[in-house]
């Protein structure tokens, strides 16, 4: 089909979403204003920074993991993070109660939340690139993704046997935490997010490049002087902090990260991170501000945002698999 | 020069390339033959670095494999394997420019440019340079792959049966290429070969394998004869000799 291809530049794709996001962004900070603008603007700004802050870390981790693993259908939750964190949530409700957990001080859970998802992710690296990455390590990138995914099983029965036996009451407090929320972000924790998030993105900066390359495959990459093992190692790393980060602040967001990935190979058309990254990055921030937006003007807060995003990620993840066969 | 020494790898057990020692001149044409599972993808995948040998070294003009830096064995061997399949999307002419990616990390200049657009002559490509991989036949595919790694212009480029999916036109023309490529720019080519014929006519030198083993090498007038081919294959064959080249008939 070369009639369709290209219709439009990555340049004039990468303007149009930025266009579309800051207009979105426009909308949610004014719409519907009644009141004093200072607070109405520093209200929703710190909800829209928490929406730029995790929007970014969840497509930068999808994309990035995506590429080492060279499939387009997998996400960092397959490693079991986001299982993980409801653990967490679980336990903590269920060993001090919610009356304890709502006293703590978020940044000490935060913290602990940040420092257990990094140290499981990374003994898990750990343990396979060292203890038993005998084989080549394509064979290990997969036996890695197996045992997250067993690991995030694991969890996951764990935190449904709990969840059972808890008090109901308490149950339903930590239900209220296992969906992504961004009305009860702290200042403060978006603050240090922003730092960590930053330093990753700078640390990722120069392996721009490398990206593109790691794309190829492994094969390909250790034949154009990619260090290919070390390189995979460090994604892992940059991609764990990211996610760790976001899900720790406002709860996991799983299936969105594969939206906006696919949602940027489709309209960027490109190899190029350099162009792929930003496009995610727009369409993820574009899709958290609006479903928000959806969220507090049609469904007056009376719904979760994971549920407004993979209703409609779900259609348009169902048209990209269709289209995708068709073509 | 290519220095194999007493390489073997093992799975679980089984050895599948058994203490083999190899010395590789440099320059010219050299076709690595054998059985299927005699080992001789799984040997080009060590000496490139794909694969981690059990014991034994290799080194290229003196370089170890397993402890050189991957950027300088990068700009002096380039390798490729069979069934390339690559997720990103890309042009005939990405792919190819990524050739270039040891020389200049990706920021292409004026002599990458040229290195690019030569490959692209020379495996008849430039009408499918704009053209996206996934909508090009096998054969397409397989020169678009060999034109980047030629394209990454290493003294030592190493191909596992890069004549796959071509056909009889676009086979012999990349054996002239291969040939060319090591007479005119003094090129080191190591081919795994299926159809000895190509090897016989081509090669400079034959590299035979069996269970693991290199168990002949010499010239193609050494190697192509009956009995090295029972030794080798195990079929009867019979070989002409026509205006200097020697073929091998083993249909019947």
């Amino acid at each position: 089909m070369p009639a369709d291809r290209r219709i439009l530049s990555p340049t004039v794709v990468l303007g149009g979403l930025s266009a579309l996001t800051l207009l979105s962004i426009a909308l949610f900070m004014t719409l519907g204003a009644r009141g004093k603008w200072d607070f109405i603007l520093a209200f929703r700004g710190t909800k829209v920074a928490a929406m730029v802050l995790v929007g970014y870390a969840v497509a930068v981790s999808t994309v990035l993991f995506q590429t080492i693993t060279n499939n387009r259908i997998l996400t960092p939750s397959v490693m079991g993070f986001d299982h993980l964190f409801r653990l967490i949530q679980t336990v903590l409700v269920f060993q001090f109660g919610s009356g304890l957990v709502a006293s703590l001080d978020p940044r000490l859970r935060f913290g602990v939340e940040v420092a257990s998802m990094v140290v499981f992710s990374g003994l898990l690296y750990w343990w396979l690139f060292n203890g038993a990455g005998r084989g080549d390590n394509r064979r290990s990138l997969h036996l890695l993704l197996l045992v997250g995914i067993v690991f995030g099983v694991l969890f996951r029965s764990v935190t449904g046997f709990l969840q059972r036996v808890i008090d109901p009451n308490e149950f339903l407090t930590v239900q209220d935490r296992l969906f992504a929320n961004f009305n009860r972000v702290d200042v403060q924790l978006l603050a240090v997010s922003a730092l960590v998030v930053l330093a990753v993105s700078l640390a990722g900066w120069r392996w721009m490049r490398t990206f593109d390359v790691l794309a190829l495959g492994r094969d390909a990459a250790i034949n154009l002087g990619v260090e290919h093992r070390r390189a995979v190692m460090g994604v892992l790393v940059m991609v764990s902090i990211l996610v760790s980060v976001s899900t720790a602040l406002v709860g996991p967001v799983t299936f969105f990260g594969l939206l906006v990935a696919n949602l940027a190979y489709l309209v960027v058309r490109s190899h190029r991170h350099a162009l792929i990254l930003p496009a995610a990055v727009l369409l993820a921030v574009l899709t958290l501000v609006a479903g928000q937006l959806v969220l507090e003007r049609v469904f007056g807060y009376n719904a979760a945002l994971s549920i407004v995003i993979e209703f409609v990620g779900g259609l348009a993840f169902l048209f990209i698999l269709v289209r995708g066969s068709a073509r | 020069m290519i220095d194999v020494k007493t390489v073997t790898k093992r799975y679980n057990g089984t050895v599948v390339v058994d203490g083999v020692s190899l010395s590789l001149p440099a320059g010219g044409v050299i076709s690595l033959i054998g059985a299927n599972g005699a080992g001789k993808s799984t040997l080009l995948s060590i000496i490139s670095r794909l694969l981690p040998m059990s014991s034994g070294t290799v080194e290229i003009d003196g370089l170890d494999v397993t402890t050189t830096p991957g950027e300088v064995l990068a700009r002096r061997l380039s390798i490729l394997r069979q069934d390339n399949q690559i997720m990103s999307r890309l042009t005939v002419e990405d792919l190819v420019a990524f050739g270039r990616y040891p020389h200049s990390k990706g920021r292409l200049t004026d002599e990458d440019r040229g290195h690019i657009r030569n490959a692209l002559r020379y495996l008849d490509l430039e009408p499918l340079a704009g053209r996206f991989l996934d909508e090009l036949s096998g054969g397409q595919r397989q020169r678009a792959f060999i034109a980047m790694v030629l394209c990454q212009d290493t003294e030592y480029i190493l191909l596992d049966e890069p004549l796959n999916n071509l056909d009889v036109k676009h086979a012999v023309a990349m054996m002239k290429l291969f040939r060319r490529t090591a007479d005119e720019f003094g090129k080191t080519i190591v081919l795994v070969l299926h159809d000895i014929n190509f090897a016989s006519c081509y090669s400079d030198r034959i590299v035979a394998m069996r269970d693991g083993r290199v168990v002949h090498q010499g010239p193609p007038e050494v190697i192509i004869t009956p009995e090295v081919i029972h030794d080798v294959y195990g079929v009867e064959a019979q070989v002409m000799e026509n205006a200097g080249q020697r073929i091998a008939l083993y249909y019947q």
